[in-house]
């Protein structure tokens, strides 16, 4: 027992408390860049380019059928070797975004694929072109259907965060490794609350997710 | 590549072996496992139906990492000398576990009530009920997101390079430091994951939709 007191110090939890904070950081902004670049490459490969759509779906189905830890050594011990050399936290989310917008591409895709076809034709029928009717009338209701998968794609990328310790991202799980390597006592109490602090946010966005998903179907 | 295909062509193969082995292994605990607690969840005991929330919930919103070393560091301290294959594999299962009841269960709750009710008034008890004719039926739905698993699974597999568990992942760092070709080496070693993956995916895509 007078190790949990002694392990959940002010000064651990305000480090942990850092590390969760560099985790939510790096997710949200990896979310957000791969939101966008997702559902380009995700309109891009339903709009049916020649080749251009191939090459979009074939690229995108390899992001996604590769492991995420891969990536991250990619990122960061591959691309010094092309020149390039990331910083830790740049490699980190380079990778998360890159990983993730293959992901949300085909989820975007599906989206788009959901929304009934007689929108766009509707929409074309009253003289919008092509791209406005994609863009006003079938993109907007594609984004609706997918935002309760957009959430959950969220949770797996804040879960996968913890990954990029190994790049020695200084995110919670790190942060955890670096207070129980000065104590092994504190070993069992780091991965409680650890484990505590990862669900409380995971959980708090998959209800989340499932309220949307009961308003917005 | 080929340099690195050729000269480290047995670490790879071992590597591949070890993942796919783990995969292997996970997917089949991980289900009965699954199964166990979805059918926990659709029991009409109140209690049961809370225990199988709770592991649900729990597993799947804690990071498969925090999991897989927690076993790699605590089971050795207390318990017993464990490599990190096994550790791995038991977070692999785990984690996975509660993926494949959250499938099982919406399974289950798909297959029509009157199935359940033809059942019971035929004789059947409620376990006879549910063994021979609500799971079959309710595995036939849940065939594809179940494929779908299994590629997760492969891919979430990596971890076990994490615990030194002696997969495609951990050899591909050994590779990349061995021959400083960090480049080509991780290339290789995301080659070798396609081939499992790929196909894998592909075919549960025409499933999905010769089923749907």
């Amino acid at each position: 027992m007078q190790n949990f007191i002694d392990a959940y110090s002010w000064v651990n939890i305000r480090f942990l408390l850092d590390g969760l904070w560099v985790t939510v950081e790096v997710s949200l902004i990896s979310i957000i860049a791969s939101f966008i670049i997702g559902s380009i490459l995700g309109v891009l490969r339903y709009v049916k380019i020649k080749y251009l759509s191939a090459i979009v779906g074939f690229v995108v189905d390899i992001v996604r059928n590769l492991p995420l830890i891969l990536i991250i050594f990619f990122t960061y011990f591959g691309l010094p070797h092309l020149g390039f050399k990331p910083g830790i936290l740049f490699a980190a989310m380079l990778a998360m975004t890159i990983f993730e917008s293959a992901m949300l591409a085909e989820i975007v895709r599906s989206g788009i694929l959901a929304v009934d076809y007689g929108q766009m034709e509707g929409a074309r029928a009253n003289g919008m072109t092509y791209v406005q009717a994609l863009w006003h009338i079938v993109f907007p209701q594609a984004i609706k259907k997918t935002i309760p998968t957009i959430v959950s794609q969220f949770i797996s990328l804040i879960k996968d965060t913890s990954l990029a310790t190994i790049i020695v991202l200084p995110e919670l799980l790190n942060h955890a490794q670096i207070i129980y390597g000065q104590n092994s006592a504190f070993i069992i109490p780091m991965f409680l609350m650890v484990a505590f602090m990862y669900f409380v946010i995971c959980y708090a966005l998959s209800v989340l997710s499932r309220i949307l998903d009961k308003k917005l179907a | 590549m080929w340099y690195i295909l050729t000269h480290y062509w047995s670490e790879l193969i071992q590597g591949l072996g070890y993942t796919l082995l783990s995969s292997v292994i996970a997917l089949f605990f991980s289900t009965i496992i699954g199964t166990m607690f979805a059918i926990f969840e659709v029991l009409p005991n109140r209690a049961m139906r809370i225990i199988g929330r709770i592991y649900i919930e729990l597993f799947r919103n804690i990071p498969l990492l925090v999991i897989a070393m927690f076993f790699y560091v605590i089971i050795p301290m207390y318990v017993a000398k464990i490599d990190g294959f096994t550790a791995g594999t038991i977070g692999l299962t785990i984690y996975t576990s509660s993926f494949i009841a959250e499938t099982v269960r919406a399974g289950i709750q798909s297959v029509d009530k009157g199935q359940m009710e033809g059942a019971r008034s035929n004789g059947l008890t409620y376990w006879q009920a549910m063994r021979y004719i609500v799971l079959p039926q309710a595995f036939k739905i849940v065939i594809p997101p179940l494929g779908n698993q299994f590629i997760n699974l492969v891919k979430n597999s990596s971890v076990l390079a994490f615990v030194a568990g002696f997969d495609l992942m951990y050899q591909g760092n050994s590779i990349a430091s061995l021959s400083l070709d960090t480049i080509n080496s991780y290339m290789v070693v995301g080659v070798f994951y396609l081939i499992i993956t790929l196909p894998l995916s592909y075919y549960m895509r025409h499933l999905e939709k010769r089923l749907a």
